[in-house]
């Protein structure tokens, strides 16, 4: 499949939202809202739930399935107290030694006056910072568009997974193909030139493992994957801290600069 | 006075340049003798802007200078000493054109990336010191300038010493795909672990900073200061309108403004810069054992 034959599925309408992964994976969902230091901002659903038996905090972009649900959720493009909300919730985690589990899926973060105001990039710049040193295991999952820094502040983690139709970029497709060509409609090259998809992600390392789609029916996806995070996070809950923090920083330090 | 020039800053130059340059460039001035200033439109003589570390003199606007210029405003004389000044970018993801984009930022740079790192002294206390260029691609971040930021941090942790960095940047560089967004991580880390030593960070945002620097390094010194006028965000003026279908208000994004919305510790002159940073680097300095 062509890249931008991805991008778009990542963005199909009825495609499962992150809310979905949540209800279909954990139990006992308790939602927790806000961030304490402006609002709540809804494109960032958080919480705490129970991944088979063992209590995990749990945070999505959430993009909103009808009309009236994408506006409430700014079509999962988050604010700046978005990221805090989410910072919010991995600081609780850590404090009750629950990993962390993110689920992402957004165009990226919200490019508005309001977002710039309330310092769009300081938010997402301390998430980095913070994610890094995270005392508690973290797994970031791909499902649909990984939006630059949007999607990256809340993937430092100790493995980021991919599903098959998500894609991951620094620019979106139109975005690129504007200041490559000056024209939006040549989407497609640029995608391709991208390197978005979950395969191109696998190559470079970036990602540690893509999920295969099984058509419009996720149940199996879903069981697969609550299987997957239970075994890896109870893998990395078993290493020392040190090593664990260790393990993540050296996953982002080598990016790029592997055999160079 | 001073709150007079504040409120006529100019757009950032990258905006204007056009315009600006084909109005008043005039035939009869030799190019490297004279200079416009695009805030107050007085014509300078460029000796007289270089002794005011291209300052306006009339106006205070300041004109863009590259890292070297910084460097040499910044440290000590003679005490600068670059670190990994060899490291240079290739091609990762086979990206159309980005090969001869990177020829040119050397030819127009003279710089080999677009950071700039070494250690120095400012006024006597030893820190260590980037500073990116904005003539080579815009001070775009990829993987270069992500493992240059990084080692720099590294080095500082080791050795005790606080880094002072100058940003401008257009954000990560889209040439070379995910693995600059994934700098954005990489740098935090760097930063984090200096910070965790105990160790100061102090940054100098200037005109531009945007995209994934602001979002990461920028962002995440113990003390921010921010040049007059200097344009610093997340997303660009540009996007924001098309975003919101509205113009922004004029200064909107200067460092002024982030200053008022707390985002900023301080706008200093460049012509304060290395006392301000002086002074903070003594603040900060260990009593001796």
């Amino acid at each position: 499949m062509e890249a931008i034959e991805r991008v778009k599925a990542a963005r199909a309408k009825g495609r499962p939202t992150g809310t979905d992964f949540i209800h279909k994976i954990f139990t006992d969902f308790t939602e927790l809202h806000g961030d304490r230091r402006y609002g709540d901002d809804k494109a960032v659903v958080s919480g705490i739930a129970r991944l088979i038996d063992m209590p995990v905090t749990v945070i999505a972009l959430e993009r909103g399935h009808d009309t009236t649900d994408k506006i409430k959720r700014n079509f999962g493009c988050a604010h700046p107290e978005g990221y805090r909300k989410a910072l919010r919730q991995m600081k609780l985690a850590e404090k009750f030694h629950r990993p962390v589990v993110c689920f992402i899926d957004t165009s990226g973060a919200y490019c508005g006056k309001s977002a710039e105001e309330r310092g769009q990039g300081e938010a997402i710049a301390e998430n980095l910072m913070e994610m890094m040193t995270l005392k508690t295991p973290i797994i970031s999952i791909l499902i649909g568009e990984g939006g630059s820094g949007g999607a990256l502040g809340l993937a430092v983690a100790d493995e980021v997974w991919m599903l098959e139709n998500a894609v991951y970029s620094v620019i979106s497709p139109e975005g690129c193909a504007s200041i490559l060509w000056k024209d939006p409609s040549k989407s497609a090259e640029a995608a391709e030139c991208l390197k978005l998809t979950a395969g191109d992600l696998l190559s470079l390392r970036v990602i540690e493992r893509v999920f295969k789609e099984p058509g419009e029916d996720f149940t199996e996806l879903y069981e697969t994957i609550r299987t997957e995070l239970y075994s890896t996070i109870q893998k990395n809950k078993a290493l020392p801290t040190e090593q664990l923090l260790d393990h993540r920083y050296h996953r982002f330090r080598r990016i790029g600069w592997d055999g160079r | 006075m001073l709150k007079k020039s504040l409120f006529k800053r100019p757009k950032n130059e990258l905006e204007t340049y056009d315009s600006k340059h084909t109005k008043t460039a005039s035939p009869t001035v030799p190019d490297e003798m004279c200079s416009i200033c695009p805030s107050c439109h007085a014509t300078l003589f460029t000796s007289d802007l270089s002794d005011n570390h291209h300052v306006c003199p009339k106006c205070g606007h300041h004109f863009r200078v590259n890292a070297r210029q910084r460097i040499s405003m910044t440290a000590d004389d003679g005490t600068f000493s670059e670190m990994d000044a060899d490291l240079q970018s290739e091609n990762l993801i086979g990206f159309p054109h980005y090969d001869g984009k990177l020829k040119n930022a050397r030819l127009e740079s003279a710089e080999k990336e677009a950071v700039v790192c070494g250690t120095c002294e400012i006024d006597g206390f030893p820190c260590a010191l980037f500073v990116m260029e904005p003539y080579f691609m815009v001070g775009s971040m990829g993987t270069v300038v992500g493992e240059k930021i990084t080692r720099l941090f590294e080095y500082a942790a080791k050795e005790g010493l606080p880094v002072v960095g100058f940003t401008v940047s257009g954000g990560a560089r889209m040439q070379e795909g995910i693995l600059s967004l994934m700098q954005m991580a990489k740098t935090s880390g760097a930063v984090k672990r200096h910070s965790d030593e105990g160790l100061l960070y102090i940054t100098v945002l200037t005109d531009p900073t945007t995209g994934g620097v602001t979002a990461s390094f920028a962002m995440e010194g113990d003390v921010i200061i921010a040049e007059p006028g200097a344009l610093v965000g997340f997303a660009g003026p540009r996007v924001i309108e098309q975003t919101i279908r509205q113009k922004l208000p004029a200064g909107f994004q200067r460092a002024e403004f982030l200053q008022d919305k707390g985002f900023v510790d301080a706008v200093v002159s460049r012509l304060e810069q290395k006392r301000y940073l002086a002074k903070l680097l003594s603040l900060h300095a260990k009593e001796a054992e």
